[in-house]
């Protein structure tokens, strides 16, 4: 491996890390309003939420593309902000990640926080807890398992992304060129053998991890 | 002080209007057949149901009017749930602690050590939820409700999830409760058994409605009651032991307006006791009864009759002293002895059941 491969590999998990803690601090609300909400507005919203899962990442990344650039409504607001333009840097790349894997957050929180019903919760305020109180000591803990799924698979698919880095972030070394675009530039190159190294690794890693998140399940479950 | 709760709610297929007058003290058994609405008093009371509208005072305090509502987390009951509810990721004693430490330290009023003791828990603080029996399972959740210090505590027929053997278990823990701490109850059952060993005061649930209230002896002596207890309707009478004859192992028990012998169950003399008389024990003769073998015969004044669910039947209200009973017999015997109002008659009494 050579140090841009390096480069790659670390600016790839630094990506996943911090698309991963956005991720939990935007998802936790939104799944429980998911959870909970009898709106007519729930259901369109859980669609958009899902729609990631379903749409190429290619079209995703073309109309983020699209509203963070210099013409788009978001992109004008950045710049009228001082923030510059989101494509082409690293914090453009958090925005898409968090946008590409929410369905990952949101589907096994909401079902956790489904699964807590409302009985805990009303057990919770007849000892005195107020709905904050209950959230955070009775909700959530009782969610763990839908956090740990909800945080690993946001990382894991973090870190696989492809199609929407490409549209949005480029393939700028050392900025924002991750793993999966430093393995195609190997094979367009013909130099398999790091694209192994990459590939390999990613494959053992993804692996592992699956892995590890059902036998933790299995784990809780005995 | 007394409880003042008047409810209305309505959910598809079911209506719930109430106007109850509980005392604040001792324990108020709200009785009836599933799906009478006695759950829905209880979680209306606690302001689980957002939507009920009405009027709750709890000792002169206004929970819930017109403009106000007061959040469960901020009404000082305690809510014992049919299925315990205890948080499964907690251990017993954080299970215990949780409702303790939301409440200020200047209204604790209740001691833990006390409440462990009382129910019987202190072997399991240290388990999770998940490793205990229903039985222990409903008691922690009894104790847990305690620590709150509540001047109300809700109960949800904490014993409805549980086996015969186990409600045998709780039982005694709930009468300590009743005989040890000053909370007033209010009691969810369909188990005339629980109503008649634990309750002071009667409320009579039916589609959503309160058909009858009033104090446990008076209201279970009534005739016009449209739950019909069937096998179980009878009157409860509390009493105190003055006699206990060594001889035959039997007690007398004085009731206002009389008395009855039982078996002696050591308890010693001036104890209180409750007895129960089911209406099927019970015959009427016009003269005294010679040569029999039932030991509690009394004179008695017959005060209403009502017909029994079943046509051949008929339920005789009697008058002892100050004190009611009632008779199930046939109506046949009934017209034979021709019983009206009024009419001096004697009582026979097969069993006493002491509670």
């Amino acid at each position: 491996m050579n140090s841009g491969d390096l480069e790659a590999v670390w600016l790839t998990l630094r990506l996943a890390a911090t698309a991963t803690a956005v991720l939990l601090v935007l998802g936790t609300p939104l799944a429980w309003w998911l959870s909970r909400s009898r709106s007519r507005l729930r259901d369109a919203v859980g669609a958009l939420v899902t729609l990631p899962l379903v749409l190429p990442p290619t079209v995703l990344g073309f109309y983020l593309l699209l509203l963070l650039g210099p013409e788009g409504p978001i992109g004008r607001l950045t710049e009228a902000l001082g923030l510059g333009l989101l494509p082409f840097t690293f914090a453009g790349l958090v925005v898409a990640s968090v946008i590409y894997s929410l369905p990952f957050v949101i589907q096994p929180l909401q079902q956790a926080f489904e699964a807590g019903g409302d009985a805990a919760l009303e057990a919770a305020a007849t000892l005195r807890a107020s709905p904050w109180d209950a959230f955070f000591s009775v909700a959530v803990p009782l969610a763990r398992p839908g956090f740990i799924t909800g945080a690993v698979l946001a990382f894991a698919h973090t870190i696989g992304e492809f199609g929407v880095v490409l549209m949005i972030g480029g393939n700028i070394p050392g900025k924002t060129q991750v793993l999966s675009m430093a393995i195609y530039n190997h094979v367009e190159a013909v130099e398999y053998s790091d694209a192994h190294w990459l590939a390999g690794g990613m494959l053992a890693f993804s692996f592992a991890t699956l892995l590890a998140l059902n036998l933790l399940q299995r784990a809780r479950r005995a | 002080m007394s409880i003042r709760a008047n409810f209305r709610l309505s959910h598809p297929g079911f209506a719930l209007d109430v106007d109850l007058v509980l005392p604040a003290r001792g324990v108020t058994a709200l009785f009836g057949p599933s799906g009478s609405g006695k759950t829905t008093v209880l979680r209306c009371i606690a302001g689980l149901e957002r939507r009920a509208a009405g009027r709750l005072e709890v000792g002169g305090e206004v929970w819930q009017q017109e403009g106000v509502f007061l959040p469960t987390h901020r009404r000082r009951l305690g809510y014992v749930f049919q299925d315990a509810r205890l948080f499964p990721h907690l251990t017993v004693r954080r299970n215990l602690d949780y409702g303790q430490r939301r409440v200020a330290a200047a209204e604790r009023r209740v001691s833990p050590d006390h409440v462990v003791e009382l129910l019987g828990i202190g072997h399991l603080l240290d388990r999770l939820p998940e490793r205990l029996s229903g039985g222990e399972r409903q008691r922690v959740a009894i104790a847990r409700a305690l620590l709150t210090s509540p001047s109300l505590l809700l109960m949800d027929e904490p014993m409805a999830a549980l086996d015969a053997a186990r409600k045998a278990e709780i039982l005694p823990y709930l009468e300590r409760l009743h005989g040890e701490l000053e909370i007033p109850v209010i009691y969810v059952s369909h188990s005339p058994d629980e109503v008649a060993r634990l309750a002071d005061h009667l409320v009579v649930m039916e589609s959503g409605r309160a058909v009858a209230q009033g104090p446990l002896t008076e209201t279970l002596a009534r005739l016009d009651l449209p739950v019909r207890l069937g096998e179980d309707a009878g009157v409860v009478l509390d009493g105190r032991i003055a006699e206990r004859d060594q001889n035959w192992h039997l007690a007398r028990i004085e009731f206002d307006g009389g008395s009855l012998w039982t078996r002696d169950a050591g308890h010693a003399l001036g104890h209180a006791v409750r007895v129960r008389i089911l209406a099927r024990d019970v015959s009427v003769a016009l003269d005294a009864p010679h040569d029999t073998s039932i030991l509690n015969t009394m004179p008695a004044t017959v005060a209403e009759l009502a017909d029994e669910s079943h046509p051949a039947l008929a339920l005789v209200k009697l008058r002892v002293g100050a004190s009611a009973i009632v008779a199930r017999l046939t109506r046949r015997s009934a017209c034979g002895l021709e019983l009206k109002p009024g009419l001096p008659v004697f009582a026979q009494i097969k069993a006493v059941a002491l509670l």
